[in-house]
């Protein structure tokens, strides 16, 4: 008796001669599952954020994971795109989490809906979608409310030690809504320039670095809280690299062309900028490191890419630091090696086995 | 590069990308080889190898109602180097169709259908009573005519592949027993059951070929055969005979990985190990050449798992070239409930059947079947998302992500620069795709595409030049007409302009002489 057994029903091309269906085995991973390890490893570094900048943290993050998945539905339905998978890929949430984490945790609502509306509608899917955006979608949307918006951009509020008035949540989420702190209040009384920005600010009035330095905002090698904020990134960013979900490459170029050139000025001039630790222990550089210069799409796919990638985003951002109107420069050095991306792909393609020399 | 390939196997090197899968192969190495009974018909599918094109130039040597001896040849086909048919018991043929055959393109093929009369009586046969001090080209001649191929997957003609290396200077003869694939273990079996027979074929194809030394070469894990053939090798007589043990990462077993791993050396894309003075046997074929040389009789039966977490009781089968698969998997307890796939060959490299009715042909190494849960996927296909897992896993060093895209877009001439012909469609880039994209099925119908597009191409090229040629042809036509024409006027007032002349001058004399009188 003949037994008949269904073939591999695997929708491939237009005709499906000669095709086996081989390899047998579905893979064991998936994108939902990339993007869910990705959103863990964030977390030691969120509960380190919410900790030094209180609960407008974890309310903007929430924010803006709202505002993805509706764009991200309402541009699904658009596009003729069944939900279920691409909602639940988890994309539009880690785009959503670390734009959260470049916002002031007291910026009003709509900086998050602005945001995740040029990060979901115009970088992602005018862009065709998953998988095609030219542009890290994050990085597009805090670049666009951080020029559309600079004071609702700056309002950075201190590390929790240093802060002499703490908001509680209801306050809080009274703060985004209404965009006006409570009564008792003033922005100037709660909001505190970053460390990047007093250093900014303090080399243009003529100071030294180790003058700016004596400032309590400072911390023992980077801003205080700001240090230890990187070092929990740094932690989920080392779970993900031993999980094998993003190279070494592009971290260590990344963060060693900071430190090795920071350092060349450092070492002629110490009091001229701040020191390698410095750089590396304040703003988005350890989060960009791991988890915003790794994404996938929008970078470099071959190894020797990736770590020209890297470096490119590492020497850019100490250059807009450095010479640039804004104090830090992660965003737009990740969007400019964004546009370089492939066409370094183009020139660091791999020697294909048993040819010559490209 | 010579140089370097003579030392094969001192030191073990490493090949790009490759997964560690789990082995799967004990299941059915626990109960030894086994013949299964007669079945009651056998289908031999005339064309026996790989090669897409299933309908290649076969003939027929026997018409229905014959009756034929176990060995005698049925049926013959003439491309790639040809090649004869057995068959595989004596008995009647009651067929001759085209039938389904155990082919990935799923077409069916020429078979002779051959009802067995019980007896298995032989034809007759010639052994060879010493090999040692037979000349080898009255061996490879013998070889030629047993129908053997390469048992390892390609199934390209034994004696053929002998033939060609013959021409150049082989040093190392490499037996591959590095059955890297998941759950097939027929190797593994014939090096456990037969040593003594992979040790004679060793000798053997050394002397047909005159090589200096022997490697062959097992997985790490295989512990026991290791040892088995350790021994062997330290009698007197096989000091030219090496057992390396590689380390087991699939894909291994493949040929050019293989001699990466013993050598450091990548074979180039466009040549064969033999022009570095290698050459690569599976095992298996070493064991048939080993038979089928000191019996004289040619290739009949070959071993094959049957096995997966389908089947009731995974085992080993000596089994008769032509028997249905269905007979197997009944002397193997039959399916168990929830086998969902029926593949031949390996997880990673196998094609799916449709139906078990499916005879055992020679590149038949493995019949696997999965269950719901081994295939079931997690999730659909989803676009790339660019993460490079398949081109850290690729052994030939391929951007699958980036070939994936042009073979979708049909840029046929990107895609061959970036080296769709150099994929060995191992199948490790589909296995680690977090967006499930069927990326082996996209390069072998790219390949089929591309040669297509470029035979396209080289037709439109030839038509383009023929075009070309005849535009000449036909202006140089006129251009001769022409010259012709005008040659011919230029005469024409040439001969009028002297027929002018000579009037005048006439008209002169006649008037001078006129003027005289």
């Amino acid at each position: 008796m003949t037994r008949r057994f269904d073939l591999p029903g695997r929708p491939v091309v237009k005709s499906g001669a000669g095709l086996s269906g081989a390899p047998h085995f579905p893979p064991q991973i998936t994108v939902a599952g990339v993007m869910r390890q990705v959103l863990y490893a964030l977390t030691p570094g969120v509960i380190a954020c919410t900790w030094f900048f209180g609960v407008g943290v974890l309310l903007q993050i929430l924010f803006a994971i709202s505002f993805a998945l509706l764009f991200e539905a309402l541009m699904l339905r658009l596009r003729g795109q069944p939900l279920r998978p691409f909602l639940g890929d988890y994309s539009a949430v880690v785009t959503a989490v670390l734009f959260a984490l470049c916002v002031p945790p007291l910026a009003p609502w709509w900086v998050a809906m602005t945001g995740m509306f040029f990060a979901i509608v115009i970088a992602k899917h005018l862009y065709g979608g998953l998988g095609r955006n030219l542009f890290n979608p994050a990085m597009i949307g805090y670049v666009v409310v951080l020029i559309s918006f600079p004071r609702e951009m700056t309002q950075w509020l201190p590390p929790q030690q240093l802060a002499t008035i703490q908001l509680d949540v209801l306050q809080s989420v009274l703060t985004i809504f209404t965009g006006h702190l409570p009564d008792a209040f003033s922005w100037d009384s709660i909001t505190q320039a970053t460390p990047l920005d007093s250093i900014r600010t303090g080399i243009s009035e003529g100071r030294t670095v180790s003058e700016i330095r004596q400032s309590p905002i400072f911390g023992d090698f980077g801003g205080l809280g700001w240090e230890w904020i990187a070092n929990w990134f740094a932690l989920g960013g080392f779970w993900l690299l031993w999980r094998r979900i993003i190279g070494w490459h592009v971290p260590v170029t990344m963060i060693g062309s900071v430190v090795l050139f920071s350092l060349a000025t450092y070492l002629v001039d110490p009091g001229a900028g701040p020191s390698p630790f410095q750089h590396v222990f304040s703003g988005a550089l350890v989060l960009g490191a791991f988890f915003i210069a790794t994404d996938p799409v929008s970078g470099c796919t071959s190894v020797r890419g990736k770590l020209w990638f890297g470096a490119g985003v590492g020497v850019l951002t100490l250059v807009i630091r450095s010479w640039g109107g804004y104090p830090d420069g992660v965003a737009f050095a990740v969007l400019l090696m964004n546009l370089a991306a492939p066409l370094i792909d183009r020139f660091t393609r791999p020697r294909i086995f048993g040819h010559d020399e490209v | 590069m010579v140089e370097q390939a003579r030392l094969a196997g001192e030191q073990i090197h490493h090949f790009h990308g490759g997964l560690r899968l789990r082995h799967n192969k004990k299941v059915s190495c626990e109960t030894p080889l086994k013949r299964p009974s007669l079945p009651a018909l056998l289908k031999i599918p005339l064309v026996q190898h790989a090669d897409v094109n299933v309908q290649a130039h076969v003939h027929c040597l026997v018409h229905p109602g014959d009756v034929v001896l176990k060995g005698q040849a049925i049926g013959r086909f003439d491309d790639i180097g040809g090649g004869l048919v057995h068959a595989s018991t004596s008995g009647v043929v009651t067929d001759i169709s085209l039938q389904p055959i155990s082919h990935p393109s799923g077409q069916s093929g020429l078979c002779v259908s051959l009802e067995p009369d019980g007896r298995d009586a032989w034809c007759a046969y010639e052994p060879v009573s010493d090999w040692a001090h037979t000349e080898p080209l009255e061996l490879l001649e013998r070889l030629l005519r047993s129908g053997i191929v390469g048992l390892g997957g390609a199934v390209f003609p034994t004696g053929h592949k002998l033939q060609r290396a013959r021409q150049n200077q082989v040093h190392t003869l490499i037996l591959n027993g590095a059955e890297c694939e998941p759950y097939i273990s027929c190797d593994e079996m014939l090096m456990r059951e037969h040593p003594d027979r992979l040790l004679l074929g060793a000798h053997i194809l050394k002397h047909m070929l005159g090589a200096q030394r022997v490697l062959i070469a097992i997985e790490d894990q295989m512990g026991v055969i290791h040892r088995v053939l350790n021994q062997l090798i330290k009698k007197p007589g096989n000091e030219d005979i090496d057992v390396v043990k590689v380390t087991t990462i699939y894909p291994e077993g493949g040929e050019r990985q293989l001699i990466q791993v013993l050598t450091g050396l990548e074979v180039p894309a466009k040549g064969y190990p033999i022009d570095v003075g290698l050459i690569c046997f599976n095992v298996g074929t070493a064991g048939a050449v080993a038979q089928s040389i000191t019996s004289g009789r040619p290739m009949v039966e070959r071993i094959v798992s049957v096995t997966g977490p389908g089947i009731v009781r995974p085992r080993n089968f000596i089994a008769l070239l032509g028997t249905p698969i269905s007979h197997l998997v009944a002397h193997c307890d039959g399916y168990t409930d929830d086998a969902a796939r029926l593949i031949v060959g390996g997880p990673m490299m196998g094609y799916a059947l449709s139906a078990d009715d499916n005879p055992i042909i020679k590149a038949a190494n493995c019949i696997l079947v999965l269950t719901e849960q081994n295939i079931h996927n997690a999730q659909p296909e989803m676009p790339c998302i660019r993460c490079g897992a398949c081109a850290r896993v690729c052994p030939a060093i391929l951007l699958p992500q980036l070939l994936h895209q042009q073979v979708v877009d049909e840029l046929w001439a990107p895609a061959a620069d970036n080296g769709l012909n150099d994929c060995i469609e191992c199948g490790c880039c589909d296995f680690v795709c977090p967006s499930h994209i069927p990326l082996t099925d996209w390069f072998r119908y790219g390949k089929g595409a591309l040669d297509r597009a470029v035979a396209e191409d080289e037709r439109a090229e030839a038509a383009k030049l023929r075009f070309e040629a005849r535009n000449t042809r036909l202006s140089d036509r006129k251009d001769a007409r022409n010259e012709r024409i005008t040659a011919q006027k230029i005469s024409v007032r040439q001969d009028a302009r002297a027929r002018i002349d000579a009037l005048t001058n006439q008209a002169k004399d006649q008037e001078e002489s006129g003027g005289l009188k």
